[in-house]
């Protein structure tokens, strides 16, 4: 059976000062087929789709498509070439219709007027096709995060589309979303147009990818029949070595009641919340995006205020509805978005690090800078922050080491409760098994865990029970032992 | 060959932290490239009497500066600091002549009203969510046409001669303003680098969600940055009515645009978050050396005021290419 090769990579090196981000890659793609690119962040994923996409020039090799030498100069000259890329974050104009962003720039004309009532066909012929539910009148805005990526995959669409590039579309999406997207895939592959698709999501990957092509630092690892390999010898083949266990849950004596939540209302959101969590319990909160998972972990914390309902830690309530007071008692949060919520990023590490707990740098009413830095090493050092020094803004970190810097700002305040929202998100496999680790570590010091994810797997490996939630309020409990992927969807879910 | 090598090396030792110095003030470079010109142009120019001169000089809008600097640092800006130097500059000459206050009194009540209007700036951007450029452009409408109310548009003279020194007096031959100003700036300088509140004021501007979830109360902090600022305002406005010996309905006029500039070009981003005193010194500096330049080149004071007004279009140009490009990298 000879398949058609739509693209090949030969030697593409690219480096940049400092760092070489690819490094002699060479692989095949074959038409019609999905083909996973996978490798943790720093692997040089983004450069090679950046090469594709006319975005970056390779130093060296050669890329040969649809049998012809390919070198394209601008996005706009791959959209051209047929060859679309729909990133992570979305980009479209909010505040436009749906075919009016599809044919952004692009006005069809008669008359020297725009028309639009071709615009609004064409673009509503494109939906159709991929079986979206979708109306090209609908103003961007109003959609949902997979809408919004369908209505970018129509936009490539009305260029002759032959490869689809992908990077991480699922991310943010939530169960049902992703399978609106994973279905439209499967739909644009049937029609067959090409697609490279980048995730760190295993199980997508053994889904829907035909072949998968793993990088690792810059150089290229190998390219398989994702029929030929199993999660393991994947996770192997990114990492560099075996991960003996991708969930080092550890089992730690559960203590007494460290938090109790009662009847915590505010909202829509957060409906008549209870639940206790005790001394080396991680407790699981599972739900869709949208469930009201972050919106309780902030009232808890008092970052939103309470409308009813009482938050009692070690025995204390929390009367006053603040940050501050949260902090004092020894509560603390992780935000999901780390950049936006977590860290000031023009901001040194040690400052990071220093953020919550300045009190304890500060001598007679001055910021001490060798305690600060004392500080910071400390951590550095106890939770292997790769940086070369203390002083490095913290935006040039990798997504782990980031999350561990947002972590050391709590930990050197030694709170007894912390809530995680989404640790991992956005982070590689490798900087996943150390977070875990660090949960566990946490745990056996006696501390509660919250960990709000919407990675079940994470959830049954790590949590010693779970919550579900569905529309504001907990629809049911279920202990990390028994629980199965199935039970917990099954809650999240409306019935 | 060898020996070469290692010559090379330890010149490069040698400059490497002169470079990263002025790589990270490029504006003391200009600073100095300028006073080149200028000396050569004017062999008077270094003289201790005119530096002291052109300190001086600088020395009200230096004082705006800093604390637009702190305004700037949390995210803010505030451009009714020169409608504040008016009306802070009346209400001193009003207290003491018409309410026959002593000066000491006068200047209190003053700073007073600096704070206010620091105050009405702040609460309007942090607690009311008005942006600032719009909040502060209201307050600078409100407190000229109180100026013009209170005064009828006419200046405020018959001041007491003991507030003179301020203005025009020395200490050990060093200009009074001057000394204010590089207290102040110490002052300012050693509160945003070494205190628990200036650390709050650079996480309040670099990321005020990330700051509030981080217990720091951004809010407060970031009105406290208006009251100090509107303070400063009175402040410099106090050495302008003692320097004029009357106060001036038109005073401070536009001075809220070269306090802008000083910190612009001193290296304070517009996001916020990030900036140095020191470079707002220097920019304050570089903004009186090209007055004081362009005076003596008999250049028309219609088209200063144009060569300003690109600079500072060049210097946020600068800002914006330079974050672009971080960014990208």
């Amino acid at each position: 059976m000879s398949e058609q090769i739509l693209l090949e990579l030969k030697g593409i090196s690219k480096s940049f000062p400092g760092v070489r981000a690819l490094d002699d890659i060479s692989f095949q793609i074959k038409k019609g087929h999905i083909h996973a690119l996978v490798g943790e962040n720093g692997a040089g994923k983004s450069t090679l789709i950046k090469i594709l996409d006319g975005i970056y020039r390779p130093d060296a090799g050669a890329m040969v498509y649809m049998g012809r030498q390919l070198s394209p100069r601008s996005p706009l000259d791959a959209q051209k070439q047929g060859i679309s890329v729909v990133h992570q974050e979305i980009k479209l104009v909010d505040t436009l219709s749906v075919a009016e962003n599809i044919f952004l720039g692009r006005p069809k004309t008669k008359h020297y007027l725009i028309d639009w009532r071709s615009i609004y066909k064409d673009a509503q012929d494109l939906l159709n096709s991929l079986d979206a539910n979708l109306s090209a009148y609908a103003i961007v805005k109003e959609l949902s995060i997979a809408q919004k990526q369908i209505v970018e995959i129509c936009k490539a669409m009305s260029f002759n589309l032959e490869l689809l590039i992908m990077d991480e579309p699922s991310a943010t999406l939530t169960t049902k979303e992703q399978e609106v997207l994973f279905r439209t895939m499967r739909t644009l592959k049937a029609k067959g147009v090409t697609i490279i698709y980048i995730s760190h999501r295993l199980e997508e990957i053994f889904n829907l990818a035909d072949e998968v092509t793993v990088l690792r630092d810059g150089r290229l690892v190998g390219t398989s029949d994702v029929k030929n390999i199993n999660r393991k010898q994947l996770i192997s083949m990114m990492v560099g070595r075996d991960l003996e266990n991708e969930y080092p849950k550890e089992k730690v004596e559960i203590g007494e009641t460290l938090l109790e939540v009662k009847n915590l209302c505010r909202g829509r959101m957060v409906k008549n919340i209870s639940f206790q969590l005790h001394s080396g319990e991680i407790l699981g909160v599972a739900g869709l995006v949208g469930s009201g998972r972050t919106e309780t972990a902030r009232a808890i914390f008092g970052a939103d205020k309470r409308e009813k309902g009482s938050v009692i830690i070690n025995g204390k309530e929390l009367k006053g509805q603040s940050v501050a007071e949260s902090i004092k008692n020894k509560i603390a949060l992780v935000p999901e978005d780390r950049r936006r919520q977590g860290l000031i990023l023009n901001m040194s590490v040690k400052e990071n690090i220093s953020l919550v707990g300045i009190d304890l740098v500060i001598k007679s009413k001055k910021i001490n800078k060798a305690l600060e830095k004392k500080m910071a090493h400390g951590f550095i050092s106890k939770l292997r922050i790769q940086t070369p020094d203390e002083e490095r803004e913290v935006k040039n970190l990798s997504g782990g080491n980031q999350q561990k810097v947002v972590l050391s700002k709590w930990l050197a305040v030694d709170s007894d409760v912390v809530i995680f929202d989404e640790p991992t998100r956005g982070i590689d496999v490798g900087a996943k098994a150390e977070i875990y680790r660090l949960l566990c570590s946490l745990a056996k010091e006696g501390k509660g865990i919250i960990m709000i994810s919407s990675e079940l797997p994470e959830l049954l490996g790590m949590a010693d029970r779970i919550i579900v939630m569905h529309d504001g309020k907990i629809s049911g409990e279920v202990s990390g032992k028994d629980a199965t992927q199935e039970s917990i969807l099954e809650l999240a879910i409306s019935r | 060959m060898g020996e070469k090598a290692q010559e090379q090396v330890q010149k490069g030792n040698f400059f490497k932290p002169i470079a990263a110095w002025f790589g990270n003030y490029p504006i003391a470079l200009a600073v100095i490239g300028l006073s080149i010109i200028m000396s050569i142009m004017s062999s008077s120019f270094l003289s201790f009497n005119n530096i002291m001169n052109v300190l001086r000089q600088i020395s009200m809008i230096a004082i705006l500066a800093a604390g637009q600097f702190l305004v700037m640092v949390a995210g803010g800006i505030d451009i009714s600091l020169g409608a504040v130097v008016g009306i802070t500059g009346i209400v001193f000459s009003m207290g003491m002549v018409n309410l026959g206050m002593p000066p000491i009194v006068a200047g209190i009540l003053a700073i007073l009203v600096g704070a206010i209007c620091g105050l009405f700036n702040g609460v309007q951007d942090a607690f009311l969510g008005i942006p600032p450029m719009i909040a502060t452009l209201g307050t600078q409408s409100v407190a000229r046409g109180l100026t013009y109310v209170l005064t009828n548009a006419y200046p405020i003279s018959g001041l007491p001669e003991s507030i003179s020194f301020l203005g025009r007096g020395y200490l050990f031959s060093i200009p009074w303003p001057v000394l204010i100003m590089v207290v102040i700036f110490l002052i300012v300088g050693f509160v945003s680098q070494k205190t628990k509140f200036g650390r709050f004021v650079y996480a309040s501007g670099g990321n005020s969600e990330a700051a509030y979830l981080s217990g720091i109360k951004v809010k407060k902090i970031k009105v406290l940055t208006y009251v100090i600022a509107g303070l400063l305002a009175s402040l410099s406005s106090i050495i302008l009515v003692s320097r004029l010996a009357s106060g001036q309905p038109n005073a401070g006029l536009g001075w809220e645009f070269e306090a802008v500039t000083a910190v612009v070009i001193g290296g304070v981003s517009l996001a916020g978050g990030k900036g140095k005193i020191f470079g707002v010194l220097m920019g304050a500096i570089l903004v009186g050396l090209l007055t004081n330049g362009m005076t003596l080149l008999n250049v028309n004071s219609y088209y200063q005021q144009m060569v300003k007004g690109l600079v500072l279009v060049f210097a946020v140009g600068l800002d914006v290419y330079q974050t672009r490009k971080r960014n990208k990298a």
